[in-house]
């Protein structure tokens, strides 16, 4: 290191991952033509894993090391995959050298169907993957939106009247996860629609949804679009509001609603 | 460096072979030695158990895919596979996808720690150290490590500039390290 001070501390810093910016992008091109301060970094990591013993103490349950082993028995290393067996010889093909030139074009024929249909097979794979993945993130945040000690847990009633309708919104804020679920809602009138509202702290209803209720009057509404990043909500709000729109701001009357 | 121990534990050195070559006992052994270490570090990071269990699953199962990953002439299996486990778990923190390639973590340090009684007795030293350290230095590198904040986070946390960051999270892993050497 000597020679090398100036980046002693950021070298220290990189080690733990907590160095970022430009600082960071000038250290790497440094450690790329420096063995001494690659050895100190590669020494201050040791020193992170030092400090990685002061965690020691809990020890996993015990399911965990049926998990790992199931998952390497799923997994065999060093075992060689089964050899193919050659393909037959043609024996006409010495006697018969058009037959064979004939056979490869219909065979090449046939690869390029193949190719075509795998080709197709791949994309149509692929945009399944993709929205399963969109699906899972969804489900992911329907989870934290549910589970999460941050996510406000909200109730909105509405008056005296039994049955009185009742909705639950969880709402995850940092990761702009909003669960609505209702009960008890009375049949829509025709050409209406109820809408929940996410009300800021400015008091500007932000729109959050339309939803029906099914035939025993529940409803939910799932991460609606549209909601801004991190925004935060002071009361959710339903209202009933014409099925044909505009459903920017409330204009219809209101159902229920409860503050966070 | 993974040394045989006095008891009759086979070293590091022999699972790693084992290992290499698909013995699958191999590593349920490595697991039975390391995975307290590799849990530990990720639930003080993550503060939840399940999501340390998935980081303790991911760590070795990177390491069954690529045994190669680990550099043996660089230090002890347990030290690499803590600091792994520490990196992915403030992956997991920051909801963000791995930043660096497991082969690419080498690590230098000397601390055997494939026994129970070698581990015991260095994370009692560790903590020791980390007890002696003045309050502010302590938590600035229990952030920047156990948190995943950067220097710029933790000054603006703390009020302290960065400067002052940088020189207590330094002087904090340096002053482990001479603990060791001693």
């Amino acid at each position: 290191m000597t020679g090398h001070e100036q980046y002693a501390e950021d070298l220290a810093l990189y080690a733990l991952g907590s160095l970022q910016g430009d600082e960071r992008a000038n250290l790497e091109k440094h450690l790329d033509t420096c063995s001494s301060c690659r050895q100190e970094l590669e020494a201050l990591r040791g020193d992170g894993a030092l400090l990685a013993l002061a965690a020691t103490g809990p020890k996993p349950p015990q399911r965990s090391r049926q998990r790992l082993v199931d998952a390497i028995a799923k997994e065999p290393r060093g075992s060689s995959a089964p050899i193919p067996a050659p393909a037959r010889q043609f024996n006409l093909w010495a006697f018969f050298g058009w037959a064979a030139a004939v056979g490869m074009f219909l065979v090449a024929i046939q690869l390029r169907r193949q190719n075509t249909s795998l080709q197709v097979a791949v994309n149509s794979l692929g945009s399944v993957v993709g929205s399963q993945t969109i699906e899972l993130e969804n489900a992911r945040r329907v989870v934290d939106t549910l589970t999460s000690p941050e996510a406000h847990t909200v109730t909105l009633v509405a008056g005296k009247t039994p049955p009185q309708p009742q909705g639950k919104a969880f709402y995850l804020r940092n990761r702009t996860g909003l669960v609505f679920v209702a009960n008890n809602l009375a049949p829509l009138p025709p050409d209406k629609i109820y809408e929940l509202w996410l009300i800021p702290p400015d008091g500007k209803p932000i729109p959050a949804g339309l939803f029906k209720p099914d035939a025993r009057g529940n409803a939910s509404v799932i991460n609606p679009p549209g909601i801004p990043a991190g925004v935060e909500a002071n009361t959710f709000a339903v209202t009933l509001e014409a099925a044909s729109g505009p459903h920017d701001a409330p204009r219809g009357t209101g159902v229920m609603a409860g503050g966070v | 460096m993974s040394s045989a121990d006095p008891k009759g534990i086979p070293p590091d050195s022999h699972l790693e072979s084992a290992i290499r070559s698909g013995d699958q006992n191999a590593m349920a052994a490595l697991y039975d030695r390391y995975s307290s270490i590799v849990y530990s570090v990720a639930l003080r990071v993550l503060g939840d158990t399940g999501a340390a269990e998935d980081v303790l699953q991911d760590v070795f199962m990177q390491l069954w895919r690529n045994p190669s990953a680990f550099d043996s002439s660089r230090g002890s299996l347990g030290a690499w596979l803590a600091v792994i486990a520490r990196n992915r778990a403030i992956d997991t923190l920051r909801k963000r996808r791995p930043e660096s390639n497991i082969a690419d973590i080498v690590i230098s340090v000397e601390t055997d720690m494939a026994s129970d009684a070698d581990r015991a007795r260095s994370a009692e030293k560790v903590r020791g150290i980390l007890g002696s350290m003045p309050a502010a230095q302590r938590s600035a590198l229990e952030m920047a490590y156990f948190e995943g904040l950067t220097h710029t986070e933790i000054a603006a946390k703390t009020g302290e500039p960065l400067g002052t960051i940088k020189t207590r999270i330094r002087a904090g892993l340096l002053a482990l390290r001479k603990a060791f050497q001693e």
